[in-house]
Formats: C-alpha cells, sequence, structure tokens
C-alpha cells in the first residue's frame, strides 16, 4: 500500500510506546531509521491492522493523548492510511487527538448515577476544575452502579494508573486522593449464601489463585466437555435451553452448532465483555470475581465450535477487571490450561484481550469485529451473520460473558440438571444489575420465574416506587412489579430483560431529566452510519428538551414517528431500541401529560 | 462488450404481489426494478457496493421484523417485499424529514421530488434543528468540498478507498451527528494523498463535492445545465483509452464525467483526463 504522510515526527515516548506494543522497527519501511541497505530493496511491510486499536491505546496510555506524529508513526508500523487510523482514533472517546493533562477524570452523569446525585457531583468537579474536556469529561455508564455516584480517573504515563471513585466525594475527585476499591463482593449482596450458582465463588474464592479456583470445581467442566467430545458439548447446551444473555436471547446452542459446521476456516470465538449498557455492571463482576470461569468457559465454547483463537473484547473502563483477566491468563498458560495441547488433549486454544476504548456501540455483535479489525466500530448489515462471516471474515461464535459462565453449569451437572431451574423458556438462573434507589443495590443471582417484586425485596427500595427501568436505556419503564423475569414474562409486558438492568425509580428522581440523560446516551453514543439512528437520535434528544420545558402534542407526535422510523429503518439494535425507553415513559408513566 | 458472467439459477420473488424472476444474488432493488417500480436511492452506487446507509430505500419484507434496504438486501426464493406499504413510506417520509432537516439537499438530485412525493416537512423540527452546516472547503483549484450538503453516504470513501481508487485520503472521522469525511487532522487537501482523480466527486450524490469549475458558475448564477451538451470521447493521454464525457456549456468545458457502464472504468478517471483538458 502506497501510503502518504505529512511531516509530523513523533516524540521519542510516543515512538517507545509503540514500540513496547510492537516491537522495535525492522526497516526503514516500517517507520525505522534509515539504512544503506533500505535503499537497495522495497520491503513489503506485514499489514497488521487489528493492532491499530491497542497501538493508539498505547500512545494514549503513555502519553494521555495521540499527536499525529504518533499517529502517523503507527501507521507506518502497521501499514494504516492515516486518514483511516485518523478516523477510527476520532471515534473513541477515551482516545484523545489533542493536548490534554495525563489524568483525566470521567464523572459518570448516567442513570443509576443520575438517580443518586451525580448532577450533583458533576456540577462541584465543575467548579472545581472549570469546564469539561480538559482533566475532566462527563462519561457514559462506567459500570459501577452499585456505589453510584462514580467516577474514574485515567491517569497516563510509563505505568498508566486508573482509580475507580464510587460513591465519589467530589473533593476527593478533584484533589487526585486515590481510595481504595472495595473488593468485588461489596457488588454482591448474596455473596456466600448457598444456592448461588453464577457467583458461588464471588467473595468466597481469591480471583487471583487459580488452585483456589481448581478447589471450588473449576475446571470440570472443561474436563467433561473433552470427555463429551464437541458434538457432545452442543448437545448439552442445546438441550439446556441457555439463551443468550447480552439482550437478544438467541439459543446459544443453536448458534455454535452452526458455527461448527462451517467449511470455512479458521473459526474465531469473541466474547463480549464491552458491557456498556447504562445500569449493567454483571459482567464486571464476574470477571473482577471470577476470572477463571470466563476463561475456562472461553476454552469449552472454543473447543465445542472448533476455533483455535478467540478474542476477549472488554469495555477500556473496566481497569481491574482487565489487570485480574490478564493475570488469570497469564496463569492459565503457564499451568497448561490455555496454549497449545490443553490437559493433554490435543486441543490447543488461546485469548487475546482486547481493550475497547469508549464507544457503547462496539458492543454489538458486529460493531465489535470492526472494532478489533482496526476499523472503526460500526456495526455491519446483516446477513451474513456472524457465524457464517464473522471476524476477519471467518465463522464467528459471539457470546456475552454471562452467556458464556453459564455453560460451566450445564456442563457440571447436565442439561437436564440445569434446565430444572427456571421457566420452560427461560432456563437457568439470571444475574441482574439493581441499581437506583435501593438500600442494597448490586448484582443478585435469581431463577428465572421470580417476579420484580421478589428481586426488590431483596434490593430494599428505600421509599415507595415510581418505576422500574428494566433492561437500561434500551430498555423500558415498568410499574407493574409482578411481571415475571423471564424472557417471555417481561416480553408479554411489553418489556425486555435486555442485560438485566434493574433500575429502581421513586419519586426523588425527576424522570424528564432521565429521558434526556436517555437521548443524550444514544445522541452521543450513535456511530453516525445510518440516518435514522445518527439524526433520529437528535432529534429525539430536542423534542424532548422542548417537552421538558413546554408540553405539546407536536412535538409528541414528531417523537413518536420519529422513534418508530429508528426502530424501523436503522442498521443495527442501538437505534432499533434508542425509543423504548421515551416511549414506555410517555405511554404508561404519562411523563408529559 | 459485457462479458458473460457465468450462468445463475433464477429466482422467483414477489414484489408488490407481483412475481418478478432475477437471477439469484440479485438485490431487492434489482428485483424492483424489473418489476418496474421506483424505490429512492441516495448512498446506493451503481459502481459501489452497498452500504446501505441513507436507509430511504427501505421496503417491508415479509416476515421480518425490521424494514430492510431494497440496495443490499439479496432476495431469497419466495420472498414476498412491499416497497409501497404506510411502514415502508412513513419511514421513507421521516428519513427524508432528517435529511431534510440536517443536510443541505438543494442540489441533490431528485430529492424535492422524493420530499414531495412523500409528504415529508423537513421544517417541521424548528428552527433550532441541529444541522450539519459549515464553511464550504475550497483549498485547491481542482474540486471543492461541501460538507453541509454531505448526507455521509460512504461513496467517496469507498470509491477514494479499497473499491476503486485504493488512495485512502479521505475516511469518515468522528462519530455519531458529528461524523464528517475528513483527511487526517483535517488537513487541507494539498496536505493529503489525494491524487485528484476526481472518483469522489463522480459519485457523490448531493454535489457535497462538485467541480470548481461548477462551483464558481454556480456561485455566479451562470451555471445552466439545460444549455450544456454531453459528448463522450476517449481520452488522449494515455493507451487505456478511458471513455470521457465532456460537459460543454457555451463552447467551454465545464466538467468531464466518465460513463458508469464501461466495463474497464467503471466511470472512474485519473487527474489528468478528469482535470487535463486546458489544451482544448
Amino acid at each position: 500500500m502506497d501510503l502518504r504522510f505529512r511531516d509530523a515526527e513523533p516524540t521519542a515516548e510516543e515512538r517507545a510506546a509503540v514500540d513496547a506494543l510492537l516491537g522495535p522497527p525492522a526497516t526503514a519501511w516500517d517507520g525505522g531509521a534509515r539504512t544503506a541497505t533500505d535503499l537497495r530493496f522495497a520491503a513489503r511491510a506485514e499489514p497488521a491492522r487489528d493492532l491499530l486499536l491497542p497501538a493508539l491505546h498505547a500512545v494514549n496510555d503513555r502519553v494521555g493523548w495521540i499527536s499525529e506524529g504518533a499517529l502517523d508513526y503507527i501507521c507506518r508500523r502497521l501499514t494504516v492510511p492515516p486518514a483511516e487510523a485518523y478516523g477510527v482514533a476520532s471515534f473513541y472517546s477515551l482516545l484523545a487527538l489533542e493536548p490534554r493533562p495525563p489524568r483525566v477524570l470521567h464523572v459518570c452523569t448516567d442513570l443509576a448515577c443520575q438517580a443518586k446525585g451525580a448532577q450533583d457531583v458533576r456540577r462541584r468537579v465543575e467548579e472545581r476544575l472549570g469546564a469539561p474536556g480538559g482533566s475532566w469529561q462527563p462519561s457514559p455508564c462506567l459500570g459501577l452502579c452499585e456505589r453510584a455516584p462514580a467516577a474514574l480517573a485515567l491517569t497516563a504515563g510509563e505505568s498508566p494508573a486508573a482509580t475507580v471513585y464510587g460513591p465519589a466525594d467530589p473533593d476527593v475527585l478533584a484533589d487526585a486522593a486515590e481510595p481504595a476499591e472495595p473488593p468485588v463482593e461489596a457488588a454482591v449482596p448474596q455473596a456466600g449464601q448457598p444456592g448461588l450458582v453464577l457467583l458461588r465463588r464471588i467473595g468466597v474464592v481469591d480471583p487471583a489463585s487459580l488452585d483456589d479456583y481448581r478447589a471450588s470445581g473449576g475446571y470440570a467442566a472443561l474436563r467433561r466437555a473433552f470427555r463429551l467430545g464437541p458434538a457432545g458439548v452442543i448437545r448439552e447446551v442445546l438441550e439446556s435451553g441457555l439463551v443468550g444473555r447480552g439482550g437478544a436471547a438467541f439459543p446459544t446452542g443453536r448458534k455454535w452448532d452452526a458455527t461448527a459446521r462451517q467449511p470455512d476456516h479458521p473459526h474465531y470465538l469473541v466474547c463480549n465483555a464491552d458491557e456498556s449498557e447504562p445500569g449493567t455492571f454483571k459482567d464486571r463482576v464476574i470477571m473482577e470475581g471470577d476470572p477463571y470461569a470466563l476463561i475456562e468457559a472461553m476454552t469449552i465454547a472454543a473447543y465445542a465450535t472448533g476455533c483455535a483463537k478467540g478474542y476477549l473484547y472488554i469495555r477500556g473502563e473496566y481497569p481491574r477487571a482487565t489487570r485480574r483477566l490478564e493475570h488469570a491468563m497469564a496463569t492459565a498458560r503457564t499451568r497448561g490450561l490455555l496454549g497449545a495441547d490443553i490437559l493433554g488433549q490435543g486441543f490447543s486454544f488461546d485469548i487475546e484481550l482486547r481493550r475497547g476504548a469508549g464507544a457503547y456501540i462496539c458492543g454489538e455483535e458486529t460493531a465489535i469485529f470492526n472494532s478489533i479489525e482496526g476499523f472503526r466500530g460500526e456495526p455491519r448489515s446483516k446477513p451474513p451473520f456472524p457465524v457464517e462471516k464473522g471476524l476477519f471474515g471467518k465463522p464467528t461464535v459471539v457470546n456475552n460473558v454471562e452467556t458464556l459462565v453459564n455453560v460451566l453449569p450445564i456442563l457440571e451437572h447436565g442439561a437436564q440438571a440445569y434446565a430444572a431451574t427456571g421457566t420452560k423458556d427461560s432456563t437457568g438462573t439470571k444475574l441482574f444489575c439493581v441499581s437506583g434507589n435501593v438500600d442494597r443495590p448490586g448484582i443478585y443471582e435469581l431463577p428465572f420465574g421470580a417476579t420484580l417484586r421478589e428481586l426488590l425485596d431483596l434490593a430494599r427500595p428505600e421509599r415507595p416506587l415510581r418505576a422500574v427501568l428494566l433492561g437500561g436505556a434500551a430498555g423500558a419503564f415498568v410499574t407493574d412489579l409482578d411481571i415475571p423475569l423471564t424472557f417471555e414474562g417481561t416480553r408479554q409486558a411489553g418489556a425486555t430483560l435486555g442485560s438485566g438492568v434493574v433500575l429502581a425509580v421513586d419519586d426523588t428522581v425527576d424522570l424528564k431529566s432521565m429521558l434526556l440523560r436517555i437521548a443524550e446516551f444514544f445522541r452521543d453514543e450513535s456511530c453516525g452510519q445510518c440516518v435514522p439512528c445518527r439524526v433520529g437520535t437528535v432529534r429525539q434528544e430536542e423534542a424532548l428538551h422542548r417537552l421538558s420545558g413546554r408540553v405539546n402534542q407536536r412535538d409528541l407526535v414528531l417523537l413518536r414517528e420519529v422513534g418508530q422510523t429508528m426502530r424501523d429503518a436503522s442498521i443495527c439494535g442501538l437505534g432499533q431500541t434508542a425509543w423504548n425507553a421515551v416511549e414506555s415513559a410517555i405511554d404508561r408513566l404519562g411523563v408529559y401529560k | 462488450m459485457i462479458p458473460l458472467q457465468p450462468p445463475r439459477r433464477l429466482v422467483d420473488v414477489q414484489i408488490d404481489g407481483e412475481t418478478v424472476r432475477v437471477p439469484e444474488g440479485s438485490t431487492i432493488l434489482d428485483a424492483c426494478a424489473a418489476a418496474g417500480k421506483d424505490v429512492p436511492t441516495l448512498c446506493h452506487g451503481d459502481t459501489l457496493t452497498p452500504k446501505n446507509a441513507c436507509r430511504v430505500c427501505v421496503v417491508e419484507v415479509e416476515g421480518a421484523r425490521t424494514l430492510a434496504p431494497a440496495c443490499s438486501r439479496k432476495v431469497e426464493a419466495g420472498m414476498s417485499v412491499g416497497t409501497g406499504t404506510e411502514r415502508a413510506r412513513q419511514s421513507r417520509k421521516v428519513v427524508l424529514e432528517l435529511l431534510g432537516s440536517s443536510v443541505d439537499l438543494s442540489t441533490t438530485p431528485r430529492a424535492a421530488e422524493w420530499i414531495e412525493e412523500y409528504g415529508a416537512e423537513p421544517d417541521r423540527f424548528g428552527d433550532d434543528a441541529a444541522t450539519v452546516e459549515q464553511p464550504v472547503k475550497v483549498d485547491n483549484d481542482l474540486y471543492v468540498r461541501d460538507y453541509g450538503k454531505c448526507i455521509l453516504c460512504y461513496k467517496c470513501v469507498d470509491a477514494c478507498g479499497d473499491q476503486w481508487q485504493n488512495t485512502f485520503a479521505i475516511a469518515v472521522a468522528g462519530r455519531g451527528f458529528d461524523s464528517t469525511i475528513s483527511t487526517e487532522f483535517d488537513a487541507p487537501l494539498t496536505d493529503s494523498a489525494c491524487v485528484y482523480c476526481g472518483n469522489c466527486v463522480e459519485v457523490c450524490p448531493t454535489g457535497a463535492l462538485s467541480f470548481k469549475s461548477e462551483f464558481d458558475m454556480r456561485a455566479e448564477g451562470t451555471w445552466d445545465e439545460s444549455r450544456q451538451t454531453q459528448t463522450t470521447t476517449i481520452c488522449s493521454y494515455c493507451g487505456v483509452g478511458c471513455n470521457l464525457t465532456l460537459h460543454v456549456q457555451e463552447n467551454k468545458i465545464v466538467k468531464v464525467t466518465s460513463p458508469h457502464d464501461n466495463p474497464v472504468t467503471h466511470g472512474n478517471l485519473c487527474v489528468k483526463g478528469r482535470f487535463g483538458y486546458g489544451y482544448v
């Protein structure tokens, strides 16, 4: 590829950051110093576009922002046109293309934090640190909803640091103090109780210790998988009735089966840990509290579907989960549980961890492929579906973290035992992310079929509730607490379980500003590819602003028409669901009456 | 001469209740054309892979949860498609309103006609509705970028990139409503990888990209397509033999395009063929 660069040069620090990831450049052709031999032959640099996002991260982590010289150097190293790399870098909210201080505070202003006074935190941070943009910026949901209002400070440097604040005290935030993060089990009120399946190790087993994991039943499922063979594993998963927990509720066994049958090779496994739906933090808790479970489950999925390589795509705002998974993967590798010939069974599989960089849309099952491949995280149009043409154009199975860890109890106890819990159409247990106006927010695990009331009784609302937002920003408000929490039950009630968000809202919350926040969220996170979503989310927000001031029928009609068009004509689920919560608030809660 | 394609199986699809037989692998849009249905399109390019970004071509496929983009969805045997259903028309109307309220469509061919046909009211979002209005970028003598007219159809990016030119001078930058077509760090074209082939101008559906000659004449008010003639000839520069269509007004060449159905160049030219007519 013939690339053209301007004259910008990287600084020594930027160069070092990129070289630390990619190794020193081999020749002048890919960015090294020119030597006499370079003039005698033309080397063909191996394109490695998929390392673009990690390379951008490397510079951003080291320097705090990406200069033109750094971008050009990355492009030379990876053979990527600078215009395209610029397009990719400018897509992600955690990457900066203008100078900024090394320490940037991300103050969550999203739904769960808003219900807990995030506006106040934001106002006081602004008083102390000035207008957003430099040393701080408002942030979409950080996945720390049990500790709302939350904030995250990312500090660039030779050893980049991340500090989590929750509940955030504006004075502490601004002073750059570094409070210790509470243990992960603080997010699980049920921790240690008998009867838990997915959460049973949280707070009980040391998440860093592979021995502890094995002593508590770890890797029994993988051994059983090897005994059953790939087809046997898929049969178990099919019979268990497991469906995807990311929101779409697609039968996992069918996805695996379809991928396993594809003649094209290689097959890829992608674990979607880009958990960004406002109010969702269940995957974070699993990854922080039981990282080996995810690695074991990914190994089983890869074995069943014939993948030699898996990508674990984790959102950039999860520093502790990233750290723990990296540690767990390294330990598993040294112990022969990842890599070549796992458990001496002749099966080879390894996982590459990829960090997102602040884009909700990258949790969409095809946008995640583009992001991993080094393109803008824009969803692809389907068909073709991932099982046929996914990552790098190859058959790919993409599963959410919670879906994957469900495979462990299925294999440990058998499909029948697994399916005995829950209802006929929703088998097993489900993790719920309870936040908002409750005394005991956190992740709860309940068998499918429990009602919303039973769940809330555990979480203890502070005052009588006005509504519950089920499924996050892409979900719907409900008022009937007797809704059974199953896929079919919520569907019947005109709602969705989505990613398991249960956000309790009492009368202390201003619903209009909550709806505005939802609209703002979708406007910010729309990738911009298709017109209904790109412009529709803007028009929705504008109309809600007008309605907050004065209710008029014209805007309500307009909202409905724009909403329906987003739902009908958008490319992906983001646009298709961007109007759900607003619609339900208008119809069920009568917000603009 | 059109090269022969390997034989393809024919499949029957229903377009508005009428059975049409089209080769397997055709798009719904192809089938609509075969049935004589006029489905509006903006981001669809006859020489490019469909991006299906604009969504004005949506149709209702029976049994599908959402509407389907006709330009890219492949037909399947037995598929039943409604091109003018209430739901499809409503979506097209709102999409036209969303575009019309945020982008200057004044030079988009057929936009005004569709807005009237679908009863779209772009003004309904009020005077404060956000737009992509911005100053015109005039940074070279050959072509002009007026991104206030850009609907982000990705066609220029695809033509500049791996679908035709492989120059990669431009890409989509930013996210959401703030997305723009941009060079790296929004550098002027003269600093970018641009080779001025003008193949992006050739595919732009809205006039956001236009030849400097056309842009200047429009500004002066002398641009008048009714007084222009089009003459297709062969480029005299090299041995490839690309076809040039010379647009002539008052005995002066005002722009150069190239026929899209040319089996060799598919409407693409190089800087010489596109802009090197000063000697005529």
